[in-house]
């Protein structure tokens, strides 16, 4: 960047670059200041008065049974998305590789669920899981399960994970098939001539060389799931039945704006923070050492 | 191709179009549910299109048709969120090709940290510092407005990050040639940088577009008067029946109404799109 040429002007780069600095600055910066403030304060019931108590807010969060239990199923829905979406979209991706002729038709009609709002996809959903009218509750009281979002935990659990992954497909699927059609065609006519034949070529080929690829989106799916889920779980669930379904970003909410407990809901963002911190040096890391193939 | 294999092709073929189908399916019945009268719904989902035709839409969009108990209607919720995404896309794409500007074609005291400030807004999403936030727009008035539900979600460090990378592969002899030719650096930026940058800007537009419709948390937090509600946010309130029946024909047709124009755009600007998300992410 250094050796670029550019223009001598003192005020006018600082003219142009303040508009997004200042936005930066005052919805970014400073609430997250505001955040790490405020988890080390308590506030009474009234907002009159604050007191600093240290770390108080972070050890009664992580002797919080209700906060230790939102942990374990954000990491178990994220997991479980995250596993669905990346093998269903690799799957559809290598199919769709391997095929020459209707690949454009067939990506038109995967990629579209990238754009429908996390709400849309919750409600669409709902209307499919609908414990009374739903169509997959019928199809499943026929195998005899009884199908209840509203009152089983595990059911509603379920119905978050599959709508989550319904969106993340298509994201995944244009990456996998942008790494897969980049994998050397003379590798795979090699291995052809030796005699192995499209599945094993899949995976003694073309797997190992799109790991980074697979490695990027596992933690960009592990950052969907984790922060932009909020929406589906607020349409479908809200965070229930009895908080089987209240991931670490619902709780923020739900704790903050419902609940006005500040002091907890500013220590529970700033370990969000960290945690976005730490997932992005990782996606970062990665990018650094990008793997020539 | 490397080998004719046309049982493998075959089966490749059956397994994309299951997957199409599984994909489309909440579609299709929602689709479905739209052309039946709300009592079908009683006894099951209808796999087929009943009789009511596209009714049900002519009666959402008809000017004045409210929901239930929703104070606003349709047509004025998708003005609102016509009127924010497209405010979250301009801003958007605006504030980042100058500061991109900024930072790859001028030597200013505070450079890289302005550009590590715009970095770090990477790692502070709005999911994970809901309540400060909220207090900052209590304190600034901008409780209920547009400038409240857009202005804070303009700055972005994706959108600079592109512009910039893009802008670092501009050959320096052009600036020189421009220079020689007399040009400062706004005719610069208007007469050669601005129609270099097109299929970026293309790109981002589909991405941020998409970004500014679909937003839910951040209006949900600011927003108490209906006047101010998107589309996407009168979903949610109409799956709210406390008590009363649920119906689902218009709702499924609401969620149909709020889907299509960002899926339009992705699906008319196909290659705008999948350059942009690729890119952005790289």
């Amino acid at each position: 960047m250094s050796s670029h040429v550019g223009f001598k002007n003192k005020w006018l780069p600082i003219a142009l670059i303040s508009p997004q600095l200042l936005i930066t600055l005052v919805f970014f910066i400073w609430p997250a200041g505001q955040a790490i403030i405020q988890s080390t304060q308590l506030e009474d019931a009234f907002g009159l008065s604050t007191e600093f108590v240290g770390l108080e807010n972070f050890i009664s969060l992580f002797n919080d049974s209700n906060y230790l239990s939102s942990f374990f199923t954000t990491l178990q829905f994220s997991l479980t998305v995250a596993i669905l979406a990346l093998v269903s979209a690799l799957m559809l991706s290598a199919f769709a590789e391997h095929i020459t002729r209707g690949s454009t038709f067939y990506r038109t009609f995967l990629i579209w669920p990238y754009a429908v709002a996390p709400v849309v996809a919750g409600a669409l959903w709902l209307f499919l899981f609908d414990p009374t009218i739903g169509v997959i509750g019928e199809l499943l009281a026929l195998v005899g399960v009884d199908w209840n979002p509203v009152l089983n935990g595990n059911h509603a659990m379920w119905m978050v994970v599959i709508t989550s992954t319904w969106k993340q497909i298509s994201y995944n699927f244009l990456f996998f098939l942008a790494a897969l059609q980049s994998v050397p065609k003379a590798l795979h006519e090699a291995a052809a001539i030796d005699g192995s034949g499209p599945i094993k070529r899949f995976l003694t080929i073309s797997f190992p060389l799109i790991s980074p690829t697979s490695f990027f989106l596992l933690v960009v799916n592990f950052v969907y799931a984790f922060f932009d889920t909020f929406a589906v779980i607020h349409a479908m669930t809200q965070g229930g039945p009895s908080n089987s379904t209240s991931t670490l970003v619902y709780k923020v909410y739900n704790d903050g704006f419902i609940g006005l407990n500040l002091g907890s809901s500013a220590a529970q963002s700033v370990i969000l923070m960290a945690l976005v911190a730490l997932l992005t040096v990782v996606q970062f890391k990665y990018v650094e050492k990008k793997v020539a193939y | 191709m490397i080998e004719r294999r046309p049982l493998f092709t075959l089966f490749c073929h059956v397994m994309l179009i299951l997957g199409i189908l599984a994909i489309a399916l909440p579609v299709w019945l929602a689709l479905v549910a739209t052309t039946h009268e709300n009592t079908v719904f009683a006894t099951g989902t209808p796999l087929w299109f009943g009789d009511l035709g596209l009714q049900v839409f002519k009666d959402l969009l008809s000017s004045d048709s409210r929901f239930n108990n929703s104070a606003l209607p349709i047509t004025h919720m998708l003005f609102n969120s016509f009127i924010m995404a497209m405010t979250i896309t301009i801003g958007k794409l605006s504030i980042s090709i100058l500061s991109a500007y900024a930072v790859v074609f001028f030597r200013f005291p505070g450079r890289m940290l302005a550009f590590w400030m715009i970095f770090f807004t990477l790692m502070l999403p709005v999911e994970v510092r809901i309540m400060p936030t909220f207090e900052v727009i209590t304190n600034l008035n901008m409780l209920n407005s547009f400038s409240g539900l857009t202005i804070p979600l303009i700055a972005s460090a994706t959108a600079t990050f592109l512009f910039r990378q893009f802008f670092l592969t501009i050959p320096k002899e052009l600036i020189e040639a421009a220079r020689i030719d007399g040009a400062g650096p706004i005719k610069f930026f208007f007469d050669i940088l601005l129609p270099l940058s097109r299929t970026n800007i293309a790109a981002l537009f589909v991405i941020t577009f998409i970004y500014g419709w679909n937003q839910y948390l951040w209006p949900l937090l600011i927003t108490t008067d209906a006047q101010y509600y998107t589309i996407v946010m009168g979903i949610k309130q109409m799956l709210d029946v406390v008590d009363g029946i649920v119906e689902w024909n218009k709702i499924m047709a609401t969620t149909i109404i709020a889907m299509l124009p960002p899926v339009i755009v992705v699906i008319a600007m196909q290659k705008a799109f999948v350059k942009g998300l690729v890119d952005t992410e790289k």
